[in-house]
């Protein structure tokens, strides 16, 4: 492993300002880390070798003159769900086969524009939908941590599985990726990064491809906190194309770290004390408690009575939204199609041979809930069950809690092919229980690596914020992170 | 509620996916189990709360009614599986 490809983010830049090496011999780095790694980690889908390449030149150019951005010459790896112009962008599905858009998102232009180098595409779950990134029509992505003494190959999480497992192996500085019920948060505590989900409207869904519009949320998985920062910084903007973007400046995140907890009011909702919970986890969410009050934060005991219901509600509203969103790929515009007898067995072929399990599965759900009769019954429901989880939270926001600390995760990363979860949907379904009701309720949450468990794998810890207080969570996470350490996997790939 | 497997096939007609039985038939089984969890928010009342649309009241954003955008017939149809003179080309619709 190249010493270079170990630096953060915040390290890499001063030293590319300070002329130390060149944005080239970084990019090199990397490319070679990822030709030599992903035969055996499957994070990327595509790499993008003269381009990252090129990009690294004109950054070097930059910096010759002293006017790089704020990521001038920094390798980022890119979740497949985000259009990039002319390079593949496929939401890790068969159906997307070939398709290279003619625009760029606006969460890697404003990257982009900043100055940072793309190394290529991201492998995920297919249209995000999946907690352990095996439904990609590229095969699973292997975790780079493996459990002490042991060659079983782990999820990563997902759906960022590529991106989480690329950042922890140092294969890139830091990824963007995606959160629709936990995609960002649940990978970055299975493999020991920093993952935010910003506020729903904060980075624009503009060339995005489109799983559940009213909860999908773009935001970064990094290394470390001061990285999460830097990176979100750059792919937060107000956007007019997208209508649901909310008109706020975005701050400068990175200001916020190092600043004090002191005084602060940091929640601990009961219904996050599961049963069943694995007592190691339970103990971890104590550590944590123990480290704001060290810091000087007041603990508070609070209630969030409408968590239980989170997850079912998120399993009406998701694939609903997927349903209508999924209708656009028909074998007509882009990627693949499959000859049919007349147009309608056309759609149908390629729809069955272009989407894997899980996607038809949601697909069907959503189908069958927004059919005629049964809106009321299910979408309708669960989005006033959405009303009452916000609800939950404004009430506890209301008597001054400033942030919530719950874990990110009921339990370390799983096995490849975990017969348990194969059998069972709504199983692999329960891995977002802690990290769902952000979504539903539209907050901020971030995740970030907090101690290893007794097979030595990675344990995150998540705190919630109010709506566009992310400050608030580098603050608090970033306390966190000095008093865990960080972590990283040992090299065997 | 539950489904049959005759409501599973129509749902996937409707949804445009080509199943066979046997994929009817595990579909039905998995739909089932999803449709049994989400039973949970019976218990919920919900009377008189109004359904969620927005994280902070916003106004809905309008744009102004006037072209922005276009003369992109070449890049509208880059992607397309069979087009011809920048149209989508499709078996036949109308006889």
């Amino acid at each position: 492993m190249s010493e270079l490809t170990r630096l953060t983010i915040a390290e890499a830049r001063e030293k590319l300002a300070a002329r130390a090496f060149s944005a080239l011999e970084l990019t090199d780095a990397y490319l070679a880390a990822i030709d030599a790694a992903n035969g055996k980690l499957n994070a990327y889908v595509a790499v993008t070798h003269d381009k990252a390449r090129s990009m690294a030149k004109a950054s070097d150019a930059r910096l010759a003159k002293g006017d790089g951005g704020a990521l001038e010459g920094i390798p980022l790896g890119i979740k497949d769900l985000f259009a990039t112009q002319d390079v593949h962008t496929q939401a890790a599905s068969h159906i997307l086969d070939g398709f290279r858009p003619r625009y760029e998102s606006t969460v890697t232009a404003n990257l982009w524009a900043d100055g940072a180098v793309m190394l290529g595409k991201l492998n995920m779950d297919e249209f995000a939908m999946g907690s352990s990134n095996e439904t990609s029509y590229y095969g699973p992505v292997i975790n780079p941590w493996r459990a002490a003494g042991s060659n079983a190959d782990l999820v990563p999480g997902g759906s960022s599985g590529g991106s989480a497992a690329a950042v922890s192996a140092f294969l890139c500085a830091g990824a963007t990726a995606t959160d629709t019920g936990g995609s960002i948060r649940q990978p970055a505590a299975f493999t020991g990064t920093v993952g935010i989900k910003p506020t729903y409207g904060r980075c624009s869904r503009w060339g995005t491809v489109a799983f559940a519009s009213s909860l999908d949320q773009a935001g970064p998985i990094a290394r470390d906190v001061r990285d999460a920062a830097i990176l979100l910084k750059s792919m937060a903007s107000v956007d007019a194309r997208d209508t649901t973007s909310v008109d706020l400046p975005v701050p400068d995140y990175e200001a916020a770290i190092g600043q004090s907890i002191k005084g602060m009011r940091i929640g601990i909702p009961k219904e996050y004390r599961m049963d069943g919970m694995p007592d190691e986890i339970e103990a971890l969410w104590q550590k944590g408690i123990e480290w704001m009050r060290d810091a000087g934060a007041e603990i508070v005991d609070i209630s969030l009575p409408h968590t239980k219901y989170a997850l079912p509600a998120y399993y009406i509203v998701a694939p609903a939204e997927a349903s209508s969103n999924l209708a656009r790929y028909d074998g007509v515009r882009y990627g693949l199609r499959v000859p049919g007898k007349d147009i309608a067995d056309m759609y149908e072929q390629t729809r069955a041979a272009g989407f894997g399990r899980e996607v038809k599965r949601r697909i069907m759900i959503g189908t069958y809930v927004l059919s005629a009769g049964y809106y009321d019954a299910y979408y309708l429901k669960a989005q006033k069950v959405r009303t009452l989880i916000k609800r939950d939270f404004e009430q506890v926001f209301d008597q001054g809690v400033d942030a919530i600390l719950t874990p990110a995760t009921p339990s370390a990363a799983f096995g490849i092919a975990d017969q348990d979860m194969a059998s069972d949907p709504v199983k692999m379904y329960l891995n977002d229980i802690f990290t769902v009701t952000v979504n539903m309720a539209g907050l901020p949450g971030i995740a970030v690596p907090a101690g290893l468990d007794a097979k030595g794998l990675p344990l995150g810890l998540q705190l919630i914020g109010k709506p566009f207080e992310e400050e608030t969570l580098f603050r608090t996470a970033h306390v966190i992170e000095q008093a865990a350490g960080r972590f990283e996997p040992a090299k065997w790939w | 509620m539950s489904v049959d497997i005759d409501t599973v096939k129509r749902v996937a007609h409707l949804a445009r996916i080509a199943v066979d039985d046997a994929d009817a038939q595990r579909m039905t089984g998995e739909l089932n189990a999803i449709l049994g969890f989400v039973e949970q928010l019976d218990e919920v009342d919900v009377a008189g709360v109004e359904p969620m649309t927005s994280v902070i009241p916003m106004e809905m954003k309008k744009r102004a009614d006037a072209v922005t955008d276009g003369d992109k017939a070449a890049d509208v149809v880059a992607n397309a599986p069979a087009s011809e003179d920048n149209f989508f080309v499709v078996p036949k619709v109308v006889e």
